[in-house]
């Protein structure tokens, strides 16, 4: 299984045709305490970093982009009553849904792990 | 970018690995622990606040016949000594130059407790007001406070600092010592809770910041938290909720303005009693956990009616909660209401305040 990041800070890890979509635990720190999370349904299809699905912390309100094209297959439920679980597990069980992949091509438009810290430190 | 100021306990912000973040000139701690940890601390045990930004103004004189008692929107001179009082400082339009607290030191003193981001201006408005020669002194500088709010507050004051701070009843303060100096402690808050604000010479508050500290009931809440702790409540945040075009009879705060007296704005404030506010103040709750948040916009049906002034999600109610301004029309309470930002449309009911009422601030 391979872990991928997008500039906008997504992560996505590919198993097969599936891809488990979360935002990386750098995000949810920026964020600070999450408070919601907007779900998207599952059966819609999206387009690669088009708008898949929402976040909102005591600070801001966010877009969550899709960082691969695919359809949307499951979401985390857990995350309707505890979406304090992104801020404690962003990149495992606050993972926010899954996506039937579309275009196994999509992952070279985005990060591996070395690549994102890299990117991140660009940041400081 | 505009140099901003900063209070005697910076560092030890930074040394608790605190957020810092501007706020009405002054580089503030937003956050230490997290926004919501915080909240809760100070909801169940006792949370410290630096509270160095906010001005103090010292009068001197006769009250009345200095032309203090009619500055704001309540008498001064009605003021028992050892009590304070809420209300406003209005242009001659009726809008709030500044929310402030008076307290009354003595028959011929008082101390006025301003916004941070207000001072210089307050301190103008206030002075011309005034007769001329009037002893008016900015002892902001000078002046340190720190806020000790949350149910055990009380407690832990008197096992630090003597039995008298345990007697002290709501809005009203003692002058005592603390750490070898006078301080005046007063029964007042932001917060909903059991709680105090601690007025002491500045060069002390570090000393009385790091004391409190040790205390293991005490832990520090940043801006982040206080501002989430008082919208709980209801309370208006200056600048937010209240600026120089919002009446206190908008902002539904009538019980704040004494029109049997005279000051400044009462006779545009008299004009809106006559014609009806144009817009009003409501408060909302949203059914879901989404936060509405400052400028987001109220809809009813098919029509913008008004704006979101603030907004937040409750931890103690477990929805979004929110403050702002509408047409009259929508303001009455069961109102149902939409409130949209670009893609995001939360559905929400006009309220009664505050929305929490499981504080212990009378206790």
């Amino acid at each position: 299984m391979s872990m991928y990041f997008t500039k906008e800070h997504e992560w996505v890890k590919i198993d097969g045709n599936q891809a488990t979509v979360g935002i990386s635990a750098h995000a949810a720190h920026e964020l600070g305490d999450i408070t919601f999370v907007e779900l998207p349904q599952v059966g819609k299809t999206v387009k690669q970093f088009d708008t898949l699905a929402g976040i909102e912390s005591v600070k801001a309100a966010s877009d969550i982009y899709a960082p691969v094209s695919g359809k949307v297959v499951a979401v985390n439920n857990k995350l309707e009553d505890a979406p304090e679980l992104v801020n404690e597990s962003a990149e495992e069980d606050g993972w926010i849904c899954r996506l039937e992949v579309a275009n196994a091509g999509d992952v070279s438009a985005l990060m591996d792990a070395a690549a994102y810290a890299e990117y991140l430190k660009g940041l400081e | 970018m505009e140099d901003l100021k900063a209070t005697p306990l910076r560092e030890h912000h930074e040394g608790l690995k605190a957020l810092m973040a501007p706020f009405g000139g002054w580089l503030m701690p937003i956050q230490y622990a997290g926004i919501l940890a915080e909240h809760k601390w100070c909801r169940e045990k006792a949370a410290l606040f630096d509270i160095c930004h906010m001005g103090e103004f010292l009068f001197q004189g006769d009250i009345v016949a200095d032309g203090l008692d009619s500055v704001f929107t309540f008498s001064v001179q009605t003021i028992p000594v050892g009590r304070s009082r809420y209300g406003f400082l209005l242009n001659e339009r009726g809008g709030v130059i500044d929310d402030l607290i008076v307290f009354r030191l003595a028959e011929d003193q008082v101390m006025i407790v301003v916004n941070a981001a207000t001072i210089d201006n307050d301190f103008a408005v206030i002075r011309s007001r005034l007769k001329e020669g009037a002893n008016l002194t900015d002892i902001s500088e000078r002046t340190g406070k720190l806020d000790l709010q949350g149910p055990l507050a009380r407690e832990v004051l008197v096992e630090h600092f003597g039995p008298e701070i345990g007697t002290i009843p709501f809005f009203k303060f003692i002058k005592t010592s603390i750490l070898g100096v006078e301080a005046l402690v007063s029964r007042t808050g932001y917060t909903g809770e059991l709680g105090y604000e601690i007025f002491i010479p500045a060069h002390k508050v570090v000393e009385l910041w790091e004391h409190l500290l040790k205390d293991p009931r005490v832990a520090p809440a940043g801006l982040g938290a206080r501002d989430l702790l008082r919208l709980e409540v209801g309370y208006s945040l200056y600048g937010s909720d209240l600026d120089e075009n919002t009446t206190p009879l908008a902002a539904g705060l009538a019980s704040f303005v004494n029109l049997d007296k005279e000051f400044v704005g009462k006779k545009a404030l008299l004009e809106e009693q006559q014609r009806g506010a144009e817009r009003v103040k409501v408060a909302f709750k949203v059914n879901s956990r989404r936060s509405p948040r400052h400028h987001y916009e109220i809809w009813q049906e098919d029509a913008a009616v008004g704006t979101v002034t603030s907004g937040a999600f409750s931890p103690m109610l477990g929805c979004g909660i929110g403050l702002g301004f509408v047409k009259p029309g929508a303001s009455a309470l069961g109102t149902k209401i939409s409130i949209r930002h670009e893609r995001v449309e939360m559905e929400a009911e006009v309220v009664e305040l505050p929305f929490f009422t499981g504080g212990s601030l009378r206790a």
